[in-house]
Order: structure tokens, then C-alpha cells, then sequence
């Protein structure tokens, strides 16, 4: 069972307590939505990827050439 | 001189491990909020991770803009992954990193006891003991929450909601006052 420290800053005292089964979902709810934004960011930087590499193909220029010519 | 920078609590994570830290019950005695901390994640498969800031339980309303750098390239990130649930402020080392190397960050909350909406800046470092790319970060960081109630609670958690803080991951919380 996942734990969580309390540090009470009133009295000072740490407890470490059980998550809530309220808790477990929100955690739960973390993870989904860090997957679902993970993979929505992963292919809008592969579809940006595929673009530069398409107009590096047309410009017969690598990947290399392309910093050079633009540091 | 007056005494304007006080430790309020501090904590450190035993051999179990922990899933989140939270400094509850936090005064409205002080001007700002500093949050100071050094972490690990257990989750294997990342090197670093973002780590979720959480005020008094509110999972709504944070804006976040992070600006860094990956190890490799510039960064400049809008409401990284999950933002919707809570705010990802900071960048903690991770179980695939050098063994025994913790993340470095600091959250500073000005005004964290006012009625208007909160505005907050984080400064973050991962270590990791090896010269590849993607594997040692440095981010700066703002985040606005809209809530307007003084903050008297702040929770850190790992941003995937999996894995916890290892052994000897710590956190200080300090109140700074301007007299």
C-alpha cells in the first residue's frame, strides 16, 4: 500500500499514513493522464520531426548541414 | 536583526519509501514560502521525472511554463504531462540514474497568504554521474494557481503517479518574513 509522509508544521510531527482510497484514485488519475499527455506529445514532436526531415529530403541538406546553417 | 528566513519543518524519507510528501497546517504567519528539496524516484525506465506540486489539494487551475534545458537541447515546455490534475513544477532524479544521486529544487511561493491568485517560481537540477545526453537537467520554472485562499498545505509526488521517493529523499520548508 502506497504511503505518504504528513509533516505537521504546527507541531512538527511526521506521520506516514496510508493513502486513501480516494488518494489511490487521484493517483491513479496522475498516472492516466500523464500517459495520455505523454503520448499526445510524443506524436505531435514525431509529426514535427517527419516535417523538418521531408523538407530537409527536398532541400538535399542533412540534418547537420541544417545547424550549420542555422547557429 | 530581525529573524526573517525560519525552517517551519523538514522531513526525510525512511527505508520504505514514500509515495508523497505533504507540510500541512502551514501558518499565514510568514510573508513568503520557500520549499527546499532533494529527491529520488524509485520508478525504473526514467532517468529524471517531473514531480507534481499540489496546494492545499487543489487539482485545477495551475498554469505552468517550465524553461531549461534537457542535456542536450534548450526547453521550453507549457504544462507538461498532466497539468490538468496538478501542476508539474520541478525535475527530480530517477531510479536509472547514478545510484545514491538526488535532484535538487527550490519553490518559492511570494504572498502565499494573500487572497489573490498565487504565483509561483521553481529552480531545479537532476545529477546523475555520466556524460549522456537527456541525463542531467536544469529548469527554471513558473507556475500560477488561481485559487485565492492562503496556502496551508503543499504536497510533492512524483508527476506519473507511480513509484515513490526513496530513503533519504528530504525537504525543508521555510518561512520568510519581510521584517
Amino acid at each position: 500500500m502506497p504511503t505518504k509522509l504528513i509533516i505537521n508544521c504546527e507541531t512538527g510531527e511526521q506521520t506516514e499514513v496510508e493513502l486513501t482510497a480516494e488518494e489511490i484514485a487521484q493517483r491513479e488519475a496522475d498516472a492516466k493522464a500523464y500517459e495520455a499527455d505523454k503520448k499526445a506529445k510524443d506524436a505531435e514532436l514525431a509529426a514535427q520531426a517527419k516535417v523538418k526531415a521531408d523538407v530537409l529530403k527536398r532541400l538535399g541538406l542533412t540534418q547537420d548541414e541544417a545547424k550549420a546553417l542555422l547557429s | 536583526m530581525a529573524n526573517t528566513y525560519t525552517l517551519i519543518a523538514s522531513s526525510t524519507v525512511g527505508s520504505g519509501g514514500a509515495s508523497e510528501i505533504v507540510f500541512s497546517s502551514i501558518a499565514n504567519t510568514y510573508t513568503d514560502l520557500k520549499l527546499v528539496y532533494s529527491t529520488r524516484g524509485s520508478q525504473a525506465g526514467f532517468h529524471t521525472q517531473g514531480i507534481r506540486l499540489t496546494v492545499n489539494g487543489t487539482t485545477s487551475g495551475y498554469t505552468t511554463r517550465t524553461a531549461g534545458s534537457d542535456g542536450l537541447d534548450p526547453v521550453s515546455v507549457t504544462n507538461p504531462y498532466g497539468v490538468t490534475s496538478a501542476s508539474i513544477s520541478t525535475f527530480g532524479t530517477n531510479a536509472d540514474s547514478t545510484a545514491n544521486t538526488f535532484g535538487n529544487n527550490e519553490i518559492y511561493i511570494p504572498n502565499y497568504a494573500g487572497s489573490n491568485a498565487k504565483s509561483i517560481s521553481t529552480d531545479s537540477v537532476t545529477e546523475n554521474d555520466a556524460a549522456a545526453i537527456y541525463r542531467t537537467q536544469m529548469y527554471l520554472g513558473a507556475v500560477l494557481q488561481t485559487n485565492t485562499a492562503a496556502i496551508t498545505s503543499i504536497r510533492i509526488a512524483p508527476e506519473t503517479g507511480e513509484g515513490n521517493f526513496v530513503q533519504y529523499s528530504t525537504a525543508y520548508l521555510y518561512g520568510i518574513s519581510n521584517s
